[in-house]
């Protein structure tokens, strides 16, 4: 992986509420706070894992990165361009650079449509290739993704999950994008195709020299893939760092109670190491605790948690958290 | 032959579908000795879940069939009982938690009824009865204010929650066995943490035996005495839970261990990954289930089924090929 000091994405203080209305005047009462006020740069050839259990606003953040949700407020800045505030036509053509993996396999390919109609449907919308072109670009895209160009012709169903993901993959790569956000792309799979699938993302990405934003809730998949690791705890970042210093040394209270709830398959690593298991659940993202989201469920909370909102601050050169009980 | 609580032999079952009737489970046979924690793993479609279905009497048929087998219980067969006697088995002395505990729990009635109804069916308990001893339950799996949250309804519980619940109820009437179907799967990690942690502490108080199903090999590694590994519809793997994973002998096995990245990883390395994908069984498999897929492969393995042999103690396998050599097992 050729990584370098180069931001291709950078995220100050992204915030996306979501109106909640009630009554027969459907005035808003409130709001469902998904993301509130997250900062973070992905550089240019890096995977940043983002990690977080379900409703922390992870997949949420994938999405108003790419304007596919607008931001309530903040910025998002790709390879140089504000996207926040470009619309039509200019938004289009960015988003020709940017792309997603969607989770569910099942879901996300039209079932109505042939494979070769559906991998070629992004350069036909963008119109970029001709039609004689379009057939061989799509072959070519298949066999990219390790399938034969002789399935073009078949409907999503006739294909097993792990390949209709790869057909994702290929509709993801038709327009040569340089960052893509893969969301929970591994998750609906079986144990043995999850493989499969994460080899082929690298070698893509080694191949063409993506950008991944990989979110996912299973933290070893994340460590195996990612060369950074952000941690977000209902709507924020608790913590960022790369990799090895994450998973070895991490501060924050949550990031180390996820780290230890991960079940080791290898009885004898997983008997022998402290486990922190956490109280109770994650509170509601439209009414969160005050100061610090986390601390209801904290072991180690202080009155000055429930004051003020911890700043999410640089402990370590590239290490950055977000408690007050870190010193 | 030890005691055994639960001694199923030669299970068959198979479904008929649009496609072609449907091998899912094809002789599978296994031991479950009292207060014993034995995990269950494998793919989507391996026969896992049927394989316990079949033994509760819960396929549903049509169009699913048990066409072959017995499961002895306390000296009786559990496959020819009629449904009326099943019942009464199921609940009170073997105990359910399924997947999803959000369409497990019945949504228009409140928690403290449906805990209630077990009680009052299997023990005879009175309402009286039944709504105290349910309060009892709910606080044991650790819900706070236990009086007051039986009259919720399910959808005022979360999903860590709603699986207390489903193991409250199961735990009702002092199973036996517990027999747990994915239970974690549907909740997040630190939900799953605490859920994993619940049931080792009432299996130690309760001394039940818990058959864990799963397809996770990291769950049952902490947690398991005795794994079995299932693939296509037969238990291909199946030793105490160190020897399966200091020593897994299986291809199949070795590759799932092996396609695993892990939290406590060293170094990076490529994931080992296991080609193709796991067979849909239209057929009773005559040759090895896992030779398509079988980098060890050799030419008996496409001709003849290979049975479940000790190839150390209490440790055994269904493969022609000794994974250590790559040769034959002669």
């Amino acid at each position: 992986m050729t990584t370098n000091n180069e931001v291709l994405l950078r995220v100050e203080d992204l915030t996306m509420h979501f109106p909640i209305f009630r009554g027969v005047f459907q005035r808003q009462v409130g709001a469902v706070r998904a993301v509130d006020g997250i900062t973070f740069d992905i550089m240019r050839g890096e995977t940043l894992g983002l990690v977080g259990e379900s409703g922390c606003g992870k997949s949420t953040t994938g999405r108003a990165i790419l304007q596919l949700y607008r931001p309530t407020a903040g910025n998002v800045e790709f390879d140089g361009v504000d996207l926040v505030n470009l619309k039509g036509e200019d938004l289009r053509k960015t988003r020709r650079k940017m792309q997603m993996i969607f989770q569910d396999p099942y879901a996300s390919l039209n079932p109505r449509m042939t494979v070769a109609d559906i991998v070629g449907e992004p350069l036909m919308v963008h119109n970029v290739a001709t039609r004689a072109e379009i057939q061989e670009r799509v072959n070519h895209l298949l066999e990219l993704v390790n399938l034969s160009p002789s399935f073009a012709g078949r409907y999503p169903h006739e294909f097993s999950g792990g390949q209709r993901q790869r057909i994702g993959f290929a509709r993801a790569l038709a327009l040569q994008p340089s960052f893509i956000i893969c969301d929970e792309p591994i998750s609906a799979l079986d144990v043995s195709i999850q493989a499969q699938v994460v080899n082929l993302l690298e070698d893509l990405q080694e191949q063409f020299n993506l950008t991944y934003l990989f979110i996912a809730h299973d933290l070893s998949m994340v460590r195996h893939i990612s060369n950074r690791v952000a941690v977000m705890y209902l709507g924020v970042l608790v913590e960022l760092a790369d990799r090895d210093t994450l998973y070895k040394s991490p501060y924050h209270p949550y990031t180390q109670a996820l780290l230890s709830a991960v079940p080791i398959p290898d009885p004898i690593a997983d008997a022998n190491r402290k486990r922190v298991i956490l109280e109770g659940d994650v509170p509601s993202p439209a009414n969160p605790p005050s100061g610090c989201r986390f601390r209801t469920r904290c072991p180690i909370a202080d009155k000055i948690c429930s004051e003020s909102r911890p700043e999410f601050r640089e402990v370590q050169p590239g290490h950055f958290v977000a408690c007050h009980m870190v010193k | 032959m030890q005691n055994l609580l639960l001694d199923v032999k030669g299970l068959e079952t198979q479904f008929k579908t649009p496609d072609g009737v449907v091998h899912a489970v094809n002789g599978v046979s296994f031991g479950l000795k009292e207060s014993e924690t034995v995990g269950v793993v494998g793919e989507s479609g391996c026969g896992k879940s049927v394989t316990m279905l079949s033994v509760l009497g819960l396929i549903p048929s049509p169009p699913g069939k048990v066409v072959a087998g017995q499961a002895f219980f306390f000296g009786q067969d559990l496959l020819k009982m009629s449904n009326e006697e099943i019942r009464h088995v199921r609940g009170a002395q073997i105990g359910m938690v399924f997947q999803d505990p959000m369409t497990s729990l019945n949504p228009v009635l409140t928690i403290g009824r449906q805990l209630e109804e077990p009680l009052m069916l299997h023990i005879g308990m009175t309402r009286n009865q039944a709504r105290e001893r349910a309060a009892e339950l709910l606080g044991m799996v650790g819900i706070p204010n236990a009086k007051d949250r039986l009259n919720d309804y399910p959808h005022q519980y979360s999903g860590g929650m709603s699986q207390r619940v489903m193991i409250a109820m199961a735990l009702s009437c002092s199973p036996q066995i517990l027999i747990a179907d994915e239970p974690t799967t549907a909740l997040d990690v630190t939900i799953q943490a605490q859920i994993v942690d619940l049931v080792k502490r009432l299996r130690d108080e309760l001394g039940m035996a818990v058959i864990w199903i799963t397809h996770d090999l990291g769950v049952v590694a902490g947690f398991a005495e005795r794994v079995m590994v299932m693939y296509g519809g037969y238990i291909i793997e199946e030793s105490p839970v160190n020897l399966l994973y200091g020593n897994p002998q299986h291809p199949y096995t070795i590759g799932l261990l092996g396609s695993l990245p892990r939290v406590d990883e060293r170094k990076h390395e490529k994931l080992y990954s296991i080609e193709g994908a796991p067979p849909i069984l239209y057929q009773k498999p005559k040759a090895c289930p896992f030779a398509p897929r079988c980098k060890w492969a050799m030419d008996r393995c496409w001709k003849e089924n290979p049975m479940l042999e000790v190839v150390e103690p209490e440790h055994r396998v269904a493969c022609w090929v000794d994974t250590k050599t790559g040769r034959s097992r002669a």
